[in-house]
């Protein structure tokens, strides 16, 4: 067993920055009231106050107004608060209309498909070789049932950045409101919506290093959207349950943790890692684009071998990854992602997704690279694929 | 940190023995496929004199337990007579190698198959099929329990996914209850042709689906 972990998994999640800890400890232990009103005890106004300037610092970050973000336990719920509250708002009154990608994470694609079984139209938008959403296939999509286009800001398997820009004008023109799942995104590709004309969107904490469970919703002033989450007056009434002190403020001190130099360095790694991979090892291809891509994202297929041995050679070096195999994931489904940019099953099953992070180096870089080269090497002797085509190129 | 395989699979799996090609196999056969995620071919070599398995190799595409499967039966399958080596068993491989995840069965299980297949296709080849049974609708069901349903790893009669079978003078048609184009349609239409396409009196296969 390797003694050094080297951990290349940052999209799945991130380790917590022990600063956002330190920023966390008072408000488990000291401060550990709920949020009141002005009205309320000392403990409660003071949790209050670090809410809103939690608060404050994320709406900053995404160029919005304090009172048009609110928070989630994560993307995941605030995606389904896109989509189902939307629906809800305006299913009866605008239409039953609503267009997603093909290629985005299960929050958005298993809500739409909710949405379908109750009697909404979803469109499902294909996505080219590099997995950009067409737009004037976008355009032409929209009808005037349309409510809602959710299109992800970046790719949670491939790192593809989508032009949010070109798709908020085209909203904006069709009078359509657009969600963008950020959540790989946030923080590490610029997101101003006072440039961009998005309507919604999905962030988390735990990709950037801050605490898990923790995750927002920012909705530009005068969006139509009903409450999903019943109970209290929480969120500006559009998300009951208690707010979570600890995490908002761990998370907005994640964000100002995360800097320009940082984000350059991972895409050092990143382009180091892809550069290296390419032309060291041979029947191998990037999957998505090389330059519009996540600055801490690579993904690449390794042909005629299968992503789980892959993994479990590399866990042995010490070394975490995450395939798009099927017999990694638990639905023993191949990744939807790879068969959406028009790549086969082969394809897939022999995906490896390398993330980037703040405790990552370009000496884990190199181990890698040097690891997957053996590993590769050694599990295409095994293998029955592809002996016919050592010599051709690929 | 825990694995979840053995020592054994784990074993097997970054040392796997009698991997490649025999040149020249006196059987061979090749079970599942890259889109069900696991594929393995298995070569066999015969004494005729003692009807024993002189030599065996093996190639996988998959997961470890695959990979360690595809090993652990080729030890197994060495020496042994050709009537012993095809009754060897999964739990037989899985036991020799300390037993396998029960979520792995289907990627482990094609190992177990692909030797089975190679000998039969051994016996096809050299006239050694003692009767020629006539193919009626079970023996057509009894084959497509090899072909595995990508979406759930069992096979596709289990899961209901075959919705109908029919024999008529050498031609079979088989009804599949997926859309025409369903992420696994063409996976599912090839492995069935495969199957089915070697009993020694089908003249046609057809693969139909519902929508």
């Amino acid at each position: 067993m390797a003694d050094k972990f080297i951990y290349l998994d940052n999209a799945a999640t991130t380790r917590l920055d022990e600063r956002v800890l330190e920023a966390m400890r008072p408000y488990f232990f000291d401060t550990y009231a709920v949020a009141t009103s002005e009205f309320g005890y000392s403990q409660g106004i003071e949790a209050r106050e670090r809410l809103d300037e939690a608060r404050g610092v994320l709406a900053n970050a995404l160029g919005a107004a304090p009172e048009e973000f609110i928070f989630t336990s994560g993307s995941t719920e605030s995606s389904n608060i896109a989509l189902k509250g939307v629906a809800l708002a305006l299913g009866k009154k605008k239409g039953k209309h609503i267009i997603v990608s093909k290629i985005e994470d299960f929050p958005v694609l298993h809500s739409a498909q909710a949405l379908e079984r109750q009697g909404f139209q979803v469109t499902y938008l294909d996505v080219d070789a590099e997995g950009f959403v067409d737009l004037n296939r976008l355009r032409d999509s929209i009808t005037n049932e349309t409510i809602l286009v959710s299109i992800q800001h970046a790719n949670q398997e491939i790192g593809t950045v989508q032009d949010i820009e070109a798709i908020g004008r085209i909203c904006r023109e069709k009078e359509v409101l657009f969600h963008a799942d950020a959540t790989h995104a946030f923080m590490r590709v610029p997101l101003d919506m006072k440039t961009i004309a998005v309507d919604l969107v999905t962030v988390s904490a735990h990709t950037i290093h801050g605490p898990k469970g923790i995750g927002g919703l920012c909705i530009r002033q005068g969006t139509q959207i009903a409450k999903w989450v019943d109970g209290g007056f929480q969120e500006f009434n559009l998300r009951a349950g208690l707010e979570n002190i600890p995490a908002v403020v761990g998370f907005a001190k994640a964000v100002e943790l995360v800097t320009l130099e940082e984000t350059k360095r991972l895409q050092e790694m990143r382009d180091h890692l892809i550069d290296r991979m390419l032309t060291e090892i041979p029947h191998s291809i990037l999957n998505g684009h090389r330059w519009k891509r996540l600055p801490q994202n690579a993904n690449i297929t390794f042909h005629y071998v299968e992503g789980e041995s892959i993994t479990l050679h590399l866990d042995m070096h010490g070394i975490a990854v995450s395939t798009g195999s099927a017999c990694f994931s638990r639905s023993l489904e191949a990744s939807h992602v790879i068969l959406g940019i028009g790549g086969d099953h082969e394809r897939a099953h022999g995906s490896i997704r390398f993330t980037f992070g703040r405790y990552n180096s370009l000496e884990d870089v190199d181990t890698a690279v040097q690891a997957l080269a053996e590993i590769v090497k050694e599990l295409r002797k095994i293998s029955p694929l592809g002996k016919d085509k050592e010599k051709e190129e690929v | 940190m825990k694995f979840p395989y053995t020592d054994i699979v784990l074993e097997h799996f970054r040392h796997p023995r009698n991997v490649g090609k025999i040149e020249n196999p006196d059987g061979k056969a090749t079970e599942g496929s890259p889109a069900c995620g696991d594929m393995v071919s298995v070569y066999i070599k015969v004494d005729p004199k003692t009807n024993t398995i002189a030599d065996v190799k093996f190639e996988s595409y998959g997961c470890a337990s695959n990979i360690a499967t595809g090993s652990i039966i080729t030890e197994l399958a060495k020496g042994k007579t050709l009537d012993e080596a095809k009754n060897i068993t999964w739990k037989e491989a899985s036991d020799a190698l300390g037993g396998l995840p029960k979520i792995k069965a289907h990627c482990s299980v094609l190992a177990v198959e692909g030797l089975r297949s190679a000998i039969q296709n051994y016996e096809e080849r050299h006239g050694l099929v003692k009767e020629k049974v006539p193919t009626t609708v079970e023996i057509v069901r009894q084959r497509l329990r090899k072909v595995v349903n990508p979406l759930t790893g069992l096979n596709v009669v289990r899961t209901n996914l075959v919705q109908d079978i029919e024999v008529t003078d050498g031609v079979v048609t088989v009804l599949i209850d997926l859309p025409q184009d369903h992420q696994f349609a063409n996976t599912i239409k090839d492995e069935v042709l495969e199957k089915i396409e070697t009993l020694w009196d089908v003249k046609e296969v057809m693969v139909k689906f519902t929508e």
